[in-house]
């Protein structure tokens, strides 16, 4: 028996191994779940019903999935030119401030727009805010050659800070009695409701759409050869005629803008305002859910349905059975781990002969 | 004669692949055994086993009588064997003398005993005529000296069998004789040398034997004495080979692409120091040189991945761009050094590596997206003209061979789009036939020579002096940044290029070039 690299990318390798991969994750948690002292079965039932067992469950999950499906694309889509953009929690915040800036009822009216042009000025200020924080460290990556990693994440900081200080300062709400929160948007800025009597909102056809979009470009544009061309070889790329420089850059904006929209999406379809609790990590989730789905757009999707229902159904279940909620934390976690594992293994086949 | 190293019945295979088929070879003291064979006849993976990197499936190694156990790389060294590969394994930043002692010594030791090892070094060197300067720093050495360290490294070790990776595809002409006549030291000593080439003619000057390897198999065992080159080519290939010649007369044209006193910054191995050349249509202009001498730089300045930082530099009379995407669309074809890291993104297809350097055309491009169809045709026709095989469109571009990745990137380059305006102008070609085996070098020369047959003007960069001197019509050498005036090959000497590619000469030559 020997392995041997594969000449070609087998898609059904490479689903084959992230099945493997939920299987060897869900054994891995067993032992966890065991030693809480719960059943087992039950434990993984009970899970499984709270994140996708009902109607209520299911809007649930994809609510939650909405802004994980955009932090998640924003990490795919840089992650593929090799551009590791690990702010994407902080340009969801700066996106969602941008959005509450236009569209926030400042001193009980805002801006006296109609809401055709506001709705989309407000969508494009999240994606510029989102998409120049990833400016400053892509051009500090590209001529300086300052790690992306360091700067991305710490800007995550002070965006948070700077968040923070409006929130107390100009951009408090007067009467949210001393919390720390923002104006409420416009009332014809909200999304609509997806599913009547839930919290679903129209949100999830956006981050489906442009998960959609983004595959196509990935796929069939000039753009997406030069992000994947940069990212697998760079120096190969130059030599081919792509600008690699324009290319990161672009892509910089592109991932920021994503998870800025995402910022927007929080807060016009769930939450009305911005408080600094939006986000319970959104932007790092999103990094786990990109390689989750092997930096695939669509496999986005998917990869964030699961975590939000994980996350969603290990709420339920650990009110239930007594398994701590941060049991969704270590299936997301092992998941990841196995399945950066299982997408090494899937590169290689198994030969039998000897 | 005695036999100092004994291997009886090697077999290894890989699934379905037998790398070496029940090979048995026997290596004298005092002898030096040439091995021969293309890319895949087996040397590496024989190698490989020797040294413990691989176990056989079947058959025994002794080295001076003794069983050597198989799988365990130590017990190769301890055995007596060294190696020096092709690529340096030496430290650039420590001394000749700390790379020796380098990996000889117990980790748990508080002092370096380097007064005995530098005694031990000195003797050593005294002993097999190979004198260094222990304290010289490696990286201030020729590429030759280098080679004298690795070797040096081996005896040091205790070597008696030494074994020697491609030892002359790095040195001058010069520094090979050199070589040569401390190889003959050597087995006077009684040491025993297998010498692993490719290059028929100094196998046969040097080697006492000779074996040829082919599919795996021993195809041939022959002593040196009455053996030509044409035979053992005729051995390693399987068939006769018939090396594409130029046909000599063919009138050249008028500039393509001239620089004047052209400099780069860079390194001491890269960069350029006032080169001046003038490329006609229907001329291959072949560029001599010791690897290091400035080669990189030129065949990147003229690929559109390096600016020039002073002098001028012409393309059909405009002013050269640094920029691949503009050459490419002015009728530059270019085929880089590393085919692998530069030349193609391996994680990516086939297909789409074809088209690469072409999708800004408005043959595969609408709007920005990419028009598959036509790219893919394009891609097929590039296959097919420039016999490209492996595993087809969707394969990707890192599993195919070396030669056919050189005929993907070489097809990439000639082969006109389907809304092609500009003519091909000018071939940039560095080190094509690097690494490759014999019929692939035939198909790249035969490209390279076609090219030029259809009008378009050729520079050839290549290490490879018979290439060099097999392709090239007129014939210009590279030393330290400096390029002499491009002669007629025929104004050329083997002896002459060997002591251009040395430096002689260089002041006198760089001002009245052409």
């Amino acid at each position: 028996m020997r392995l041997e690299r594969r000449t070609r990318n087998s898609p059904l390798a490479i689903a084959a191994a992230s099945l493997g991969a939920v299987v060897f994750t869900l054994l891995v948690s067993a032992v966890l779940v065991t030693a809480a002292g719960a059943p087992v079965g039950r434990t993984y039932v009970l899970l499984l019903q709270g994140g996708f067992g009902s109607v209520f469950a299911w809007s649930e999950t994809l609510t939650r999935a909405v802004p994980l499906i955009f932090t998640g694309l924003a990490a795919a889509v840089a992650f593929r030119a090799r551009l590791f953009n690990i702010g994407a929690e902080g340009q969801l915040y700066a996106g969602a401030l941008a959005a509450v800036a236009v569209g926030g009822m400042h001193d009980g009216s805002g801006l006296d727009w109609p809401i055709w042009l506001l709705f989309p000025a407000m969508l494009l200020a999240a994606a510029l805010a989102g998409a120049f924080l990833l400016l400053g460290p892509a051009l500090m990556k590209s001529r300086l050659g300052v790690d992306e990693v360091v700067t991305t994440l710490l800007l995550n900081f002070i965006v948070l800070l700077g968040v923070s200080a409006l929130l107390d300062g100009p951009m408090k709400d007067p009467t949210a009695m001393g919390w720390p929160q923002s104006v409420a948007l416009q009332d014809g800025l909200s999304l609509g409701q997806l599913l009547p009597q839930t919290r679903l909102h129209n949100g999830l056809l956006g981050a489906c759409g442009l998960a959609l979009a983004l595959w196509l470009v990935m796929k069939h544009a000039r753009l997406g050869f030069d992000i994947r061309a940069v990212g697998a070889n760079s120096r190969a790329a130059a030599f081919a005629g792509v600008p690699v420089t324009r290319t990161i850059v672009l892509v910089a904006m592109l991932s920021g803008a994503l998870a800025g929209l995402g910022g927007a999406v929080e807060v016009a379809g769930r939450t009305g305002y911005l408080t600094l609790d939006m986000s319970p990590g959104y932007g790092y989730t999103g990094i786990v859910i990109a390689m989750l789905a092997a930096l695939h757009p669509l496999g986005v999707v998917a990869a964030a349905v699961f975590t939000a229902g994980v996350l969603v159904g290990a709420d339920s279940m650990s009110r239930a059975v007594g398994v701590p909620s941060a049991i969704a934390d270590v299936i997301v976690a092992t998941s990841l781990l196995a399945v950066l594992v299982a997408s090494l293994a899937s590169q290689y086949r198994v030969r039998w002969k000897a | 004669m005695t036999a100092v190293l004994q291997l009886q019945g090697i077999t290894k295979r890989f699934g379905a692949l037998v790398a070496n088929d029940d090979i048995s070879l026997t290596l004298g003291a005092g002898e030096v055994l040439a091995l021969l064979g293309e890319n895949g006849a087996g040397k590496s993976t024989l190698m490989s086993i020797l040294f413990g990197h691989y176990t056989a499936d079947s058959g025994d190694i002794r080295v001076f009588g003794q069983a050597l156990p198989p799988g365990q790389p130590r017990a190769a060294l301890a055995a007596g064997i060294g190696m020096v590969h092709q690529h340096f394994a030496l430290a650039d930043n420590l001394s000749v003398l700390d790379n020796v002692i380098l990996g000889t010594e117990p980790l748990w030791q508080l002092f370096s005993r380097r007064r005995t090892a530098r005694a031990r070094l000195q003797a050593v060197a005294q002993r097999f005529g190979l004198p260094v300067d222990a304290d010289a720093r490696v990286g201030s050495l020729s590429v030759g000296e280098r080679q004298r360290v690795e070797i040096l490294k081996a005896l040091y070790r205790g070597a008696r069998i030494l074994i020697l990776d491609e030892p002359t595809a790095v040195l001058t002409p010069q520094e090979s004789e050199s070589l040569f006549a401390t190889l003959a030291l050597l087995v006077a000593e009684g040491l025993s040398v297998i010498f692993i080439s490719h290059k028929l003619a100094e196998v046969l000057r040097v080697a006492h034997r000779l074996v040829v390897l082919r599919g795996g198999k021993v195809v041939a065992e022959a002593p040196t004495a009455g053996t030509t080159a044409a035979q053992l080519a005729d051995w390693m290939v399987g068939r006769p080979v018939s090396m594409p010649q130029r046909a000599v007369g063919v009138k050249a044209g008028d500039t393509v692409c001239r620089l004047e006193s052209v400099h780069s910054e860079g390194g001491l191995r890269d960069r350029l120091r006032g080169v001046s050349l003038n490329l006609a249509a229907s001329e291959i202009v072949a560029v001599a040189g010791v690897s290091g001498n400035g080669q990189v730089a030129l065949a990147e300045l003229l690929c559109g991945t390096r600016r020039r930082t002073d002098g001028n530099a012409t393309l059909a009379g405009r002013p050269l761009h640094a920029d691949p995407a503009t050459l490419v669309r002015s009728g530059v074809a270019r085929v880089p050094e590393d085919r692998h890291a530069v030349g193609a993104v391996g994680d990516l297809p086939v297909w789409e590596n074809a088209v690469s350097e072409r999708l800004g055309s408005p043959a595969f491009n609408r709007l920005g997206w990419i028009r598959r169809r036509a790219a893919r045709r394009h891609a097929q026709a590039i296959v097919e003209a420039f016999d490209v095989r492996g595993g087809g469109l969707d394969a990707t571009a890192r599993s195919l061979s070396g030669g056919n990745l050189q005929k993907l990137i070489l097809g990439r380059a000639l082969l006109p789009t389907p809304d092609a305006t500009v003519p091909l102008r000018l071939l940039v070609a560095h080190q094509p036939t690097w690494g490759l085996d014999i019929g692939a070098v035939a198909a790249v020369r035969r490209e390279i020579i076609a090219a030029r047959n259809t009008g378009a003007a050729v520079l050839l960069i290549s290490d490879d002096l018979d290439e060099v001197m097999a392709l090239g019509d007129r014939i210009a050498v590279m030393h330290e940044g400096r390029l002499t005036a491009a002669l007629p090959a025929a104004a050329w000497t083997r002896e002459t290029l060997g002591l251009a590619m040395a430096g002689a000469g260089d002041a006198a030559d760089s001002e009245a070039s052409s």
